[in-house]
């Protein structure tokens, strides 16, 4: 103990810390000793960045996998000795083993979709904009947050773990068909290694539905004052969607993940029927491998929401920021969000096309599916009238954030051609889907994450990135990924067929060979060029320029806190909020954005500019709760 | 509950609660969202397999042949009560909803004793649930006297069965499947379930059936002498999923109990955390009742 009060300073003990938790979380001069400070911490900002550190690592890992598997498909006859050191008994000769080639698709989209994307960037930055956007002093619970972080952490490392393991890690697809996943005599991946893939996902399970829990809680009961529904930045309402799509979603997959579980171990036929394997008859009976595909797209498909309208959140409020204009369609964004949300839970066969399915039920999932295609089409219809006119400021968040509006049109228009079932059925498990969903929900994911960690940096580690590098970091990310995957519309048209470990050997592939290494060149250049985003990133955290306290000269509440906050956010009272998020370069004020928590009769107003002859309707709501208040 | 105001001392600085709830609540509300989103897609794996099963001309097992065991009028008098013990225990699990109520209303005044009594009780009604869940487990893998036979597979050589190797000296256990009582006739033999599944209804049954001696039958994750072993498989993992929720609801209610009795709410001000179990409890009866329809009622 004498040590741990050292370390604090002496102004308070761990013990009092505590105490101090359960009766609020109220005052900024929390100290605690390095564990739980900077590991067990309870504040949300600590929280984000643990799980941006982690979905960082994790995305590393995820793009090398795709790298190595991209040389194979590139160069199928050349030995890459360097393979053979990295990846011992996987790459005899330095040609990459079929078996493990299959494994490293299937980490590849396990790490970037579930690990990355989903709580790498959900994580991040629900966690950190929550509280500090809609004005509270933490999430709702930060020791359930503490929690969903420590559970993803054991999530990743179990399946780390899964990459070493003699059997090698799981290798049925990121989707894990059954009986393919089930059976440890189809594929030496279904064995260990799956059954530790089933775990970290349990444990991912638990992760992400404590922290959407949360998530939600939070924004529905700790608003500042002022802080209605309809005055919250998109990224809230954003974040809070994507968790209520996890909350509603998740536990499917983990029903699925639990019946699956208990077929592997147990000998139980909830996925399995009449299978044969050498001749002999296995004792499953009366399961449906169908069954299977129902319940893990019904979270599979809603998952791809849960990636992408964090991205999207996140854009809506760069777009507007750098744009110096309130975002076009503010109620239509909040609306078309809302609509996804519902529309995700009701499009997941359209997934299921070939899979024997009734074509009358078919042709409804095809109408839903086409119907998003609305929502979608709003979202983007919005982003684009923002920057039309506006005084764009082309920072780094702002480049990433027009990226991700190309990458979202782009793959999007590919969705309708997918969504057709008769288009779909010639189509499918070709390059043609890997193209689309890599670009509309893998790329402008990304780039929503990357305009994030640029826009909000500086809040987060009191310094600012090195513009310059961003500039650089972005022009070879967008190329290169356009580079990557736009070509594969043409594979998947041809015919080239996902998944699959050598093109030479079917002849009508090989014209599509050349195509292949250029996909593979620029993937590397792609692939190289996010070390000039780490190395900015890490220099910047350290060396860079100490940021002032509101570089992009934004609205919201984040921006009204110290430059490094301590846990509780702000050193004072909560601010309170006046009006909307969006109000730049309106009319008669004085600097060309108006914070939310500025008061009414504080703003200052261009000289000779009249207030009284306007007023905006929307600063009418708070006079009249002022007004109520008094009379109480 | 909209005229329950919600309880200041329960919320934290800055919350201004929506919905008249607390953040507490309102966490315990989503998870409850989220449980019954995974109990749903169980019934629905339910549902699939079922169907799945009748389409292919295999017929459920029925409940009212599978649960007749009732103690003391099983063990003592030898009769058959279908379906009487386990409206028992959806019985006694719902009169632990009525004490848990009582309980929260106690907690509302802040009643130290009160809240103690009716948690004690709740929690007797949960234990003696899960005890009944023993039982008729049991009795479901312990099945019928005279249930299935043995039968050499070896001895059957010129009787193919599928999915069995005949060189194989082994053993395998087949089931009858009755054909339906009516009124004053014996049922009689129309199939045999073989342990992997298999079901056969041509002119090899009575020949296999009369080669095997009689064994008990019953139930396990292979095999199930009631009906096809997708029954079996789906009765032992949703009632045991909900039993370990049950389970979990039970040691709530006793670190609930101990909290109480040690004071610990009465310093806190408020007894909100009655109310959030409460509402955890409530939600394990309520997808009782809908594990309840869909094994032992349809």
């Amino acid at each position: 103990m004498a040590d741990e009060k050292q370390i604090t300073h002496g102004s308070s003990s761990f013990h009092d810390e505590m105490a101090e938790h359960a009766h609020a979380h109220h005052d900024d001069h929390h100290h605690g000793n390095f564990i739980t400070q900077y590991i067990f911490s309870t504040d949300h900002k600590v929280i984000a960045k643990q799980f941006m550190f982690t979905g960082i690592v994790m995305a590393i890992l995820g793009v090398s996998f795709s790298l190595i598997f991209r040389l194979q498909l590139a160069f199928p006859d050349t030995s890459f000795p360097f393979l053979e050191t990295l990846l011992g008994k996987w790459a005899p000769g330095g040609h990459l083993d079929p078996s493990f080639y299959l494994a490293l698709v299937t980490m590849h989209g396990t790490f970037m979709v579930f690990f990355v994307l989903t709580a790498g960037l959900s994580g991040t930055f629900s966690n950190f904009l929550i509280p500090l956007q809609v004005g509270a002093r933490d999430m709702a619970s930060g020791f359930i947050n503490m929690l969903s972080y420590w559970f993803f952490f054991a999530s990743c490392v179990v399946m780390i773990i899964s990459l070493f393991i003699s059997t090698g890690p799981a290798s049925a697809g990121w989707t894990i068909y059954p009986p393919l996943s089930a059976l440890p005599q189809a594929i030496p991946g279904s064995g260990l290694g799956m059954t530790l893939w089933l775990v970290s996902m349990a444990l991912f399970i638990v992760s992400s539905l404590t922290g959407a829990i949360n998530y939600i809680t939070t924004v529905l009961n700790l608003r500042t004052e002022g802080m209605s529904m309809d005055r919250l930045p998109l990224t809230i309402w954003a974040f809070f969607l994507t968790a209520i799509i996890g909350v509603l979603s998740f536990p499917v997959l983990f029903s699925a993940a639990l019946l699956l579980i208990f077929d592997r171990t147990l000998g139980t036929s909830f996925y399995l029927s009449d299978i044969f394997i050498g001749g002999e008859l296995l004792h499953y009976q009366g399961g449906s491998p169908i069954l299977f595909q129902h319940l893990f797209w019904f979270l599979g498909h809603p998952e791809v929401y849960i990636v992408l309208l964090p991205a999207l959140g996140i854009t809506s409020e760069v777009v507007s920021v750098h744009s110096r204009k309130p975002i076009f369609g503010y109620k239509a964004m909040i609306g078309s969000m809302i609509g996804i949300t519902i529309l995700s839970f009701i499009v997941w066969a359209h997934h299921m096309f070939v899979s024997g399915m009734n074509p009358f039920l078919g042709t409804i999932f095809m109408l839903f599916t086409l119907v998003i295609a609305v929502p979608s089409a709003i979202k983007a219809f919005n982003y684009i009238p923002t920057l039309w006119k506006g005084n764009i400021q082309f920072t780094p968040p702002m480049l990433f954030a027009i990226g991700l509006v190309s990458f979202f049109i782009t793959g999007g228009i590919t969705g309708i051609f997918l969504g057709n079932a008769a288009l779909d059925i010639p189509l499918h498990d070709t390059y043609f889907v890997t193209a689309h969903f890599h670009l509309v929900m893998g790329s402008a994911s990304a780039f929503g994450f990357f305009a994030g960690i640029y826009q909000w940096f500086p809040k987060m580690f009191g310094r600012m990135m090195n513009k310059r590098l961003g500039y650089i970091h972005f022009w070879f990310t967008f190329i290169s990924l356009y580079l990557v995957f736009f070509p594969m519309h043409f594979m998947g048209m041809g015919g080239v067929a996902r998944h699959y470990y050598t093109n030479t050997a079917f002849q009508f592939m090989e014209a599509f060979l050349d195509i292949q290494v250029f996909i593979t060149i620029a993937a590397f250049i792609g692939g190289i060029a996010q070390f000039i985003f780490l190395w900015n990133f890490i220099y910047s955290i350290f060396w860079g320029k100490t940021a002032p306290a509101n570089p992009w000269k934004a609205n919201t509440l984040e921006w009204t806190t110290p430059l490094h906050p301590k846990h509780g956010n702000w050193p004072g009272d909560i601010p309170k909020v006046y009006r909307w998020p969006y109000d730049y370069s309106k009319p008669g004020i004085k600097e060309d954005y108006l914070p939310q928590h500025i008061p009414d009769d504080e703003v200052e107003y261009e000289e000779g500019y009249m207030p009284d002859t306007k007023i905006p309707e929307r600063e009418e709501i708070p006079q009249r709760e002022r007004d109520t208040e008094e009379t109480e | 509950m909209a005229n329950v105001a919600v309880d200041k001392r329960a919320l934290i600085e800055g919350e201004r609660p929506i919905f008249n709830a607390s953040y507490g609540k309102l966490m315990m509300w989503f998870f409850l969202v989220s449980d019954a989103f995974t109990f749903s897609a169980f019934l629905i794996t339910y549902g699939a397999l079922r169907f799945r099963a009748t389409s292919m001309g295999i017929s459920w097992a029925n409940p009212e042949e599978v649960f007749t065991h009732a103690p003391i009028l099983h063990e003592l008098f030898h009769i058959e009560a279908p379906l009487v013990f386990v409206g028992l225990m959806t019985f006694i699990l719902i009169l632990s909803s009525v004490t848990m109520v009582l309980a929260v209303e106690a907690g509302h005044r802040r009643s130290k004793k009160e809240v103690s009594k009716w948690v004690f009780w709740t929690m007797i009604g949960g234990i003696t649930f899960l005890s009944c869940q023993a039982y008729e487990w049991y009795h479901f893998i312990h099945g019928t006297e005279g249930g299935a036979r043995l039968v050499e597979v070896s001895a059957m050589q010129d009787i193919p069965l599928p999915g069995i190797d005949a060189t194989k000296q082994d053993k395998v256990k087949v089931f009858p499947v009755w054909s339906t009582k009516e009124e004053n006739s014996e049922s009689e033999i129309v199939g045999l379930r073989l342990s992997n599944g298999r079901l056969i209804t041509d002119e090899r049954v009575p020949a296999i059936w009369a080669s095997g001696t009689p064994t008990t039958g019953g139930a396990n994750l292979h095999v199930n002498e009631y009906g096809p072993p997708a029954f079996a498989d789906l009765f032992f993992f949703v009632t045991g999923f909900h039993g370990s929720h049950v389970f979990s609801g039970v040691v709530l209610l006793l670190i609930l109990l101990i909290n109480v009795n040690k004071g610990t709410y009465e310093r806190r001000g408020h007894y909100e955390m009655v109310e959030k179990i409460g509402l955890y409890w409530h939600f394990v009866d309520l997808v009782w009742v809908f594990v309840f329809t869909f094994f032992y009622l349809i």
